[in-house]
């Protein structure tokens, strides 16, 4: 390390903070401050109403909605795709060929586009001619409305967003439980633990701190969910499938109300921020334990 | 009698694991085969598996309405101007925080982490906002330079840089070596491995992103591919399932095809994402 070379490393620097401060720092404080406005992107006057947008959207039932319905997804999704990665992941923690094919089939869906994801998902859940009933046929089960239906089309996007992330949880799972050391498997073999106890004393509190940062990034991303409801839902029916971000985007771009659509990002803003800052604080609490 | 008990219980569980990855693999094929049927074998129930005979014409379909070379092009020049432009912000800027000590760098390291939090779902709005205000909307430039600098590149290039072993920087700086031509001499090829993994997963991420270049353009002539082929359903009346697949075909092949030939880079770039 040298601290003699004066102004290079703020040099060095200067172009990613800009950028930094151009488009992320600075638009999230733009965002609190439209907010407190209410403009309709065209009249050059932004008119400051103080929380007069709040006041609004908490009493607006589509919002408190919209609300519901992105904390239930998340909280779903989150619980579903985290327990089937952890799963997977025990099972799948081997080596060889033919293990690294199934993770790779089983990792194949994160990264392929949204975009492709939503539409082969739509196209399958179609009620008329899609795959899924027809494997509900093949097995004597009635058809059902899929993403017609107010009761099941929040869970269609469940099934294709645990059908995508499902695969990154499970190889983070087995990067993190080949990073246990092995000794302590082999004293308890040597003590004759039986599996279970091994698993609950040795593998989950390994393994916390892998699962508890998978349980920050899913919930964070689910928060954003919008590409598959914009695709396959557009909200509806009847709401049930609104979520936040689509609800900003909507509020933004269709009807132009951005002072009550920033109020909805703020919202957003305070679930991520808090979120985020107990991941930072219990990260940091593990380092000083280290 | 165990012993084959056991030989058999492992047969099964092969059977059940590739089963298990027919699940995430399956829907791919469905893809496929839908985008070779013709119209008819689409619209019937229960579905025919096979096409009778593949409808190449499909593609041609998809390709010709729209102006699908243009979204291709955007697509690919806007996330390869993104790439280069972030190893060119980013590797400086790691070689900052990696190798100097100077007042101000852990604020500023802090601010880089900040930006590694932020998600492009709450910034859209201002950014948008910003954007029009200076008239540059009907550009490429609110598609790409939200993106030049990535923190966190700049978060996985300074891990790699600080185990570059300080005598190999003394040694060059002896032989009178400049800093920029450490960088690149030295600190760019010892972290190559980390650079193709951080390049295979920003490139997928941008070629991917439907969001940003949805919210960030209105016309044809700066829209990327995954807008374009999200717009093949919203444009006809009843949907034509066969020709979407086939638009949706051509934006998930060049992915497939990398994660075909990269797997190993790619899964190490997307846990790193996670683990670090």
């Amino acid at each position: 390390m040298r601290t003699a070379f004066g102004l290079r490393p703020y040099l060095y620097l200067t172009p990613s903070l800009i950028v930094f401060a151009l488009f992320f720092l600075y638009p999230i404080l733009y965002l609190v401050y439209l907010s407190f406005t209410s403009w309709n992107l065209i009249n050059p006057v932004k008119e400051y109403v103080g929380l007069d947008n709040y006041r609004e959207l908490l009493a607006d039932p589509e919002f408190v909605q919209v609300l519901g319905n992105t904390l239930f997804y998340t909280v779903v999704t989150v619980s579903i795709s985290l327990l089937l990665g952890l799963l997977m992941a025990l099972w799948l923690n081997r080596r060889g060929w033919f293990y690294s094919l199934i993770q790779g089939a089983v990792f194949s869906p994160y990264i392929i586009s949204l975009v492709s994801v939503s539409l082969l998902w739509l196209w399958m859940m179609d009620p008329q001619y899609g795959l899924l009933n027809a494997l509900l046929h093949m097995v004597g089960l009635p058809p059902s409305q899929w993403l017609a239906d107010t009761s099941s089309a929040i869970w269609g996007l469940i099934l294709v967003s645990v059908w995508k992330i499902v695969g990154y949880n499970t190889l983070i799972c087995v990067a993190g439980l080949q990073s246990i050391p092995k000794e302590l498997y082999e004293a308890a073999a040597l003590d004759k633990t039986p599996a279970w106890r091994r698993f609950v004393a040795i593998t989950l509190p390994m393994l916390s701190p892998t699962l508890f940062f998978l349980l920050v990034v899913n919930t964070i991303a689910s928060f954003q969910v919008f590409d598959t409801v914009k695709i396959m839902t557009q909200g509806g029916p009847v709401n049930s499938t609104n979520m936040l971000v689509f609800f900003i985007y909507e509020y933004g771009f269709d009807f132009f109300k951005i002072g009550y659509a920033a109020a909805a990002g703020v919202v957003l803003l305070i679930l991520v921020g808090v979120l985020t800052a107990v991941h930072f604080m219990l990260l940091a609490k593990r380092v000083h334990y280290r | 009698m165990l012993h084959r008990l056991y030989a058999w219980s492992k047969h099964l569980e092969r059977v059940v694991l590739l089963l298990v990855a027919l699940v995430f693999i399956f829907p791919f094929v469905w893809m496929m085969l839908t985008s070779l049927k013709a119209f008819d074998e689409v619209m019937i129930f229960p579905p025919k598996w096979i096409p009778d005979v593949p409808i190449w014409q499909n593609f041609v379909q998809a390709w010709e309405s729209g102006p699908f070379f243009t979204y291709f092009f955007n697509s690919l020049f806007v996330a390869v101007s993104i790439l280069v432009l972030q190893l060119a912000t980013g590797i400086p800027a790691a070689y900052a925080f990696a190798r100097y000590r100077f007042r101000g760098s852990r604020l500023l390291f802090g601010i880089t982490l900040i930006a590694l939090m932020i998600p492009p779902q709450l910034t859209f709005l201002p950014v948008f906002i910003q954007m029009s205000e200076w008239d540059v909307i009907n550009s490429y430039l609110p598609l790409i330079l939200p993106y030049a600098a990535s923190a966190f590149g700049i978060f996985l290039l300074r891990q790699s840089f600080l185990q570059v072993p300080e005598e190999l920087i003394e040694a060059a700086r002896l032989d009178k070596a400049s800093e920029w031509q450490i960088i690149w001499r030295i600190m760019v090829p010892m972290a190559k491995p980390v650079l193709v993994t951080f390049s295979l997963f920003s490139f997928i991420y941008h070629w991917n992103d439907y969001f940003w270049p949805l919210v960030m353009t209105n016309q044809d002539q700066f829209r990327t591919l995954p807008v374009g082929i999200a717009m093949l359903k919203e444009n006809e009346g009843g949907v034509a399932w066969n020709v979407v697949m086939a638009g949706n075909v051509i934006l998930v092949i060049p992915i497939l095809i990398i994660f075909f030939v990269a797997q190993r880079h790619i899964i190490r770039a997307f846990i790193y994402s996670g683990v670090k």
